[in-house]
C-alpha cells in the first residue's frame, strides 16, 4: 500500500522577537537557542523542522514545555506565520497562500481543538458546535443539523441548548471536539486537547478519539507532553526538543532505537512490555532449518553443533513454522533405528508459538517457562523470529549495555 | 542665566491660537455651519418627538424600559421622578434636556464605538488616540466653549457639540477595553475555523465586548448629563437653564430644583442603561 502524505513540513522555522533575520543567520553559524536569546532577545520557536504526516494517521508531537509544539501545530494552519520554510497540505504550499485562499483552506480542510477548550461563552453548545459551518456561510438549518450530529458523536446532544459554562471540563472539551468534527475536516489539529482534564476523563476522551478515528479515518495531529498518551493514541510520534524535531517514528521504533539521550530520558519509566509486541523484538538469531523433502536428521544435528545451538527451528519451503528440534531430540531419534528417520519425528512436544502482534506482556509466561526461544509467527504462520529470555530481558533493560549477563537475573526473580 | 529668565513670555502660544481661531472663523465658518446640519436635524427630530408625544406616553415608555431591564423598584422610581419633574414645572426643560442628551449620546455612539473598535484592534491607533482622549476629558469645558460658539454660534447645537467632546472618550475607551479583553484563544479558535477578520469582529469580539461597550455608553450618558449646565451657558436650554438663571439671580430655590431634576433624571437613565448592559 502506497503511503499517502497529507502534510509535509519542509525546513520550517519560527523565530519570535525583534530580530528574526539576525537570529536566522546566527542559527546558520551553529549557535544555540539560548545563546541567540541572550544576544538578541529573540526566541527560536521552531528550527529546521522537516517531516511528513500521512493520511489517516494520528501523528503525535511530543516534547517538554517550551519545545515548540504549539508553535509547530499553529504553523500547520498558519495561525502563526513561519519565518521560513514550507508547509504542504495535499501538495499545496499553504505559506504561499493569500489570505483569501488561506481562509478557504481552513474552512475546507482544517479544524482545531484547544487545550483551554476556547468555546464561545456567548453561544450555546449547539452554536459552538456549528461555529465552523457558520463561518463557512452554511444556512442555519443545515448547520444546526450537522452540529447536532457532531454532538451526538460525542454524546452531548441533550446539552445542545446549554451554555458552555454550565458544563464540566470534560464535557466542554467534547463540545470542542464536536466543533472540530462538525466541519468534517481532513485534518484535525489538537493542541494538548486533553491535558486540562483529570486523568480518568482524559483516558475516556482518548478512547473516544480512537473510536471516532476507527469510524472515519482523519489525519490527526495531536500535541502532547504526556508519553503515555502519545503511546496510546499515536500511530507515529515526533519528538521535539528546543524547537528541533529530534526523532520521528512509530512508538516502537523510538522506544527501541532512541535518537539521543533526550529521547531516551523521555522513555525512561515507560513499561515497554505494554508497547512492544512480540514481532517488534523477535530476532532470527536462532538456527533455522528449512525442511526440504525428507531432510536428514543427521545433517540437522551437524548444523546445530556447528552453530553451537541447543535448538533449531524447522520451517517448510514457504517459511511456515513447523516445529523445534533440539540436539537431544535429534540424537534420540538417530539412536533409535526402529523409528523412521524423519526430522518431524524429532520435534519437541508442547511447543507453543506467539503471534507477532501479541504484546511482550502476553508472551512472557511462554518465554519464561521453556528453555528454547519462543517462535513468533505472522498471521499466516510465517516464521518471523524468536524471543529468548535473554532478548526479553535485554529489551526490559534497554539502558544497559548489551553484553551484560542478564540471564542470571531471571533466576533471581527479576521478571 | 538667560535660560531661566521666566519674567517675559518667550512663546506667545496664546496669540498663535487666537490668530488660528480667528483665521478658522474667517475662512471656514461656512464649513463648520455645514457640520452642524446633521446634529441640527437629529435634534429637531428628537425635540419634535418629545414635545408632541403626550407626557403619559413618555412616562409609560420609560416605565416599560425600566420594568423590562431594571426591575420593579427602578420602575416605581422612574414614574415618581417624572411626576415630580412635571409637578415642579420643569417638564418642558426636561424634554429639551432628554432630546439633547439622547442626540449627543447617539453621535457619541456612532463615532465612538467604531473608533473604540479600531483602538481595540490596533496598538498604534490606541497610542495615537490616547492623548486626544485625555485632552477631551480634562480640558475645562470653558476653554473650548468660546471657539465652539465662534464657529457654530450660540444655541443648543453648540451645546451638543461641546457635550460630545466631553462625553465621547469613555465610550471609546471602554469599547477598546472590551475588545482587548476578549481571550486571544477565542480569536485563534475563530481564525482556525476559517473566520475572516470581519467575522472575528462580528461574531466574537463585538458580542463579547458588548457588556463593556454598554458600560461605556452608560458613562457617556452620565457625562452628557453633567454637561447640561455648562451647555446652558451657551444658550442650549433645558434643565441647565433654571440652574444658570438661579445662579445669576441668586434664586437658590430655582437652581436647586433644576439641579435635583438633573440628578433624578441621571439616576433613571443610569439604572435603565445599566440594566440593559447586564442583560
Ligand atoms: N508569541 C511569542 N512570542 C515570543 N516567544 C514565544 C511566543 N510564543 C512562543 N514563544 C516561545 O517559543 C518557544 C516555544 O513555545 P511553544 O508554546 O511552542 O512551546 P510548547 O512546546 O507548546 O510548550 P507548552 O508545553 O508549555 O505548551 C518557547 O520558548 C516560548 O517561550
Ligand atoms: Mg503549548
Amino acid at each position: 500500500m502506497a503511503i499517502d502524505v497529507k502534510i509535509e513540513v519542509r525546513n520550517l522555522y519560527k523565530i519570535f522577537g525583534p530580530q528574526p533575520k539576525k537570529a536566522m543567520a546566527m542559527l546558520e553559524q551553529g549557535l544555540e537557542k539560548e545563546a541567540i536569546f541572550e544576544k538578541t532577545e529573540t526566541t527560536v520557536g521552531v528550527q529546521d523542522a522537516s517531516f511528513e504526516i500521512y493520511s489517516g494517521e494520528i501523528f503525535v508531537i511530543m516534547g517538554l514545555s517550551g519545545s515548540g509544539k504549539s508553535t509547530m501545530v499553529r504553523m500547520l494552519n498558519r495561525l502563526i506565520e513561519p519565518t521560513a520554510g514550507q508547509v504542504l497540505i495535499d501538495g499545496e504550499d499553504i505559506i504561499a497562500m493569500s489570505d483569501d485562499q488561506l481562509v478557504k483552506l481552513r474552512r475546507a480542510k482544517l479544524s482545531m481543538v484547544f487545550q483551554s477548550f476556547a468555546l464561545m461563552p456567548h453561544m450555546t453548545v449547539l452554536q459552538n458546535a456549528a461555529f465552523g459551518l457558520e463561518m463557512d456561510g452554511i444556512d442555519k438549518s443545515t448547520r444546526e443539523k450537522r452540529a447536532l450530529q457532531a454532538l451526538e458523536q460525542v454524546g452531548l446532544e441533550a446539552w445542545a441548548e446549554s451554555r458552555p459554562d454550565e458544563l464540566s471540563g470534560g464535557m466542554q472539551q467534547r463540545v470542542g471536539l464536536a466543533r472540530g468534527l462538525a466541519v468534517d475536516p481532513d485534518v484535525l489539529l489538537m493542541d494538548e486537547a486533553f491535558s486540562a482534564l483529570d486523568p480518568l476523563i482524559r483516558t475516556e476522551m482518548q478512547d473516544e478519539l480512537l473510536k471516532l478515528q476507527a469510524k472515519a479515518k482523519r489525519t490527526i495531529v495531536f500535541i502532547s507532553h504526556d508519553l503515555d498518551e502519545a503511546m496510546r493514541i499515536g500511530d507515529r510520534i515526533a519528538i521535539m526538543e528546543g524547537g528541533r524535531v529530534v526523532q520521528v517514528g512509530t512508538p516502537e521504533e523510538i522506544l527501541q532505537d532512541p535518537a539521543d539521550d533526550y529521547v531516551r530520558a523521555f522513555f525512561r519509566g515507560v513499561d515497554p512490555t505494554n508497547i512492544l509486541t512480540a514481532g517488534d523484538i523477535a530476532t532470527v538469531k536462532q538456527t533455522t532449518i528449512v525442511i526440504t523433502e525428507g531432510k536428514n536428521p543427521r545433517a540437522a544435528l551437524q548444523r546445530l553443533i556447528k552453530d553451537d545451538r541447543d535448538f533449531g527451528y524447522v520451517l517448510d519451503s514457504e517459511r511456515i513454522f513447523k516445529g523445534i528440534i533440539s540436539a537431544d531430540s535429534l540424537r534420540e531419534l538417530i539412536d533409535d533405528s526402529a523409528r523412521e528417520q524423519l526430522i518431524q519425528n524429532a520435534f519437541i512436544d508442547d511447543v507453543m508459538s506467539a503471534n507477532s502482534s501479541d504484546s511482550m506482556q502476553d508472551i512472557l509466561p511462554e518465554v519464561a517457562s521453556h528453555p528454547w526461544a519462543l517462535p513468533i509467527l505472522s498471521d499466516s504462520g510465517e516464521y518471523l523470529g524468536a524471543v529468548s529470555k535473554n532478548l526479553f530481558l535485554r529489551t526490559l533493560h534497554r539502558d544497559q549495555p548489551e553484553d551484560q549477563p542478564v540471564t542470571e537475573q531471571l533466576s533471581n526473580g527479576a521478571v | 542665566m538667560r535660560i531661566f529668565n521666566f519674567d517675559e513670555q518667550l512663546i506667545p502660544l496664546d496669540e498663535w491660537i487666537q490668530t488660528f481661531v480667528d483665521w478658522l472663523v474667517l475662512n471656514y465658518r461656512e464649513f463648520f455651519q455645514i457640520i452642524k446640519v446633521p446634529v441640527e436635524i437629529s435634534l429637531e427630530g428628537l425635540e419634535w418627538l418629545f414635545f408632541t408625544l403626550p407626557p403619559w406616553l413618555i412616562i409609560v415608555a420609560f416605565a416599560y424600559a425600566a420594568w423590562r431591564y431594571a426591575g420593579k423598584r427602578v420602575t416605581v422610581f422612574t414614574v415618581l421622578t417624572f411626576f415630580l419633574i412635571g409637578y415642579l414645572g420643569l417638564w418642558e426643560d426636561t424634554m429639551t434636556t432628554l432630546a439633547m442628551v439622547i442626540c449627543s449620546v447617539v453621535f457619541c455612539a456612532v463615532t465612538g464605538i467604531p473608533l473604540g473598535i479600531l483602538a481595540g484592534r490596533s496598538d498604534r491607533f490606541e497610542m495615537f488616540m490616547r492623548p486626544f482622549l485625555d485632552a477631551m476629558q480634562t480640558t475645562p469645558a470653558f476653554v473650548y466653549l468660546i471657539p465652539v460658539v465662534m464657529l457654530f454660534s450660540i444655541g443648543t447645537v453648540s451645546g451638543i457639540l461641546a457635550t460630545i467632546v466631553f462625553a465621547l472618550p469613555p465610550i471609546i475607551r471602554l469599547t477598546s477595553l472590551g475588545i482587548r479583553q476578549v481571550h486571544p484563544e477565542l480569536i485563534e479558535a475563530a481564525l482556525a475555523f476559517g473566520a475572516t477578520p470581519w467575522q472575528v469582529l462580528r461574531k466574537v469580539q463585538f458580542p463579547l465586548a458588548l457588556p463593556s461597550i454598554m458600560a461605556g455608553l452608560n458613562q457617556t450618558i452620565m457625562m452628557a448629563l453633567s454637561m447640561v449646565v455648562i451647555a446652558a451657558l451657551i444658550g442650549a436650554g433645558g434643565l441647565g437653564n433654571p440652574v444658570v438663571q438661579g445662579l445669576n439671580t441668586l434664586e437658590i430655590g430655582l437652581a436647586t430644583i433644576g439641579g435635583l431634576s438633573i440628578v433624578l433624571l441621571a439616576m433613571v437613565l443610569d439604572r435603565i442603561t445599566q440594566g440593559i448592559g447586564q442583560k
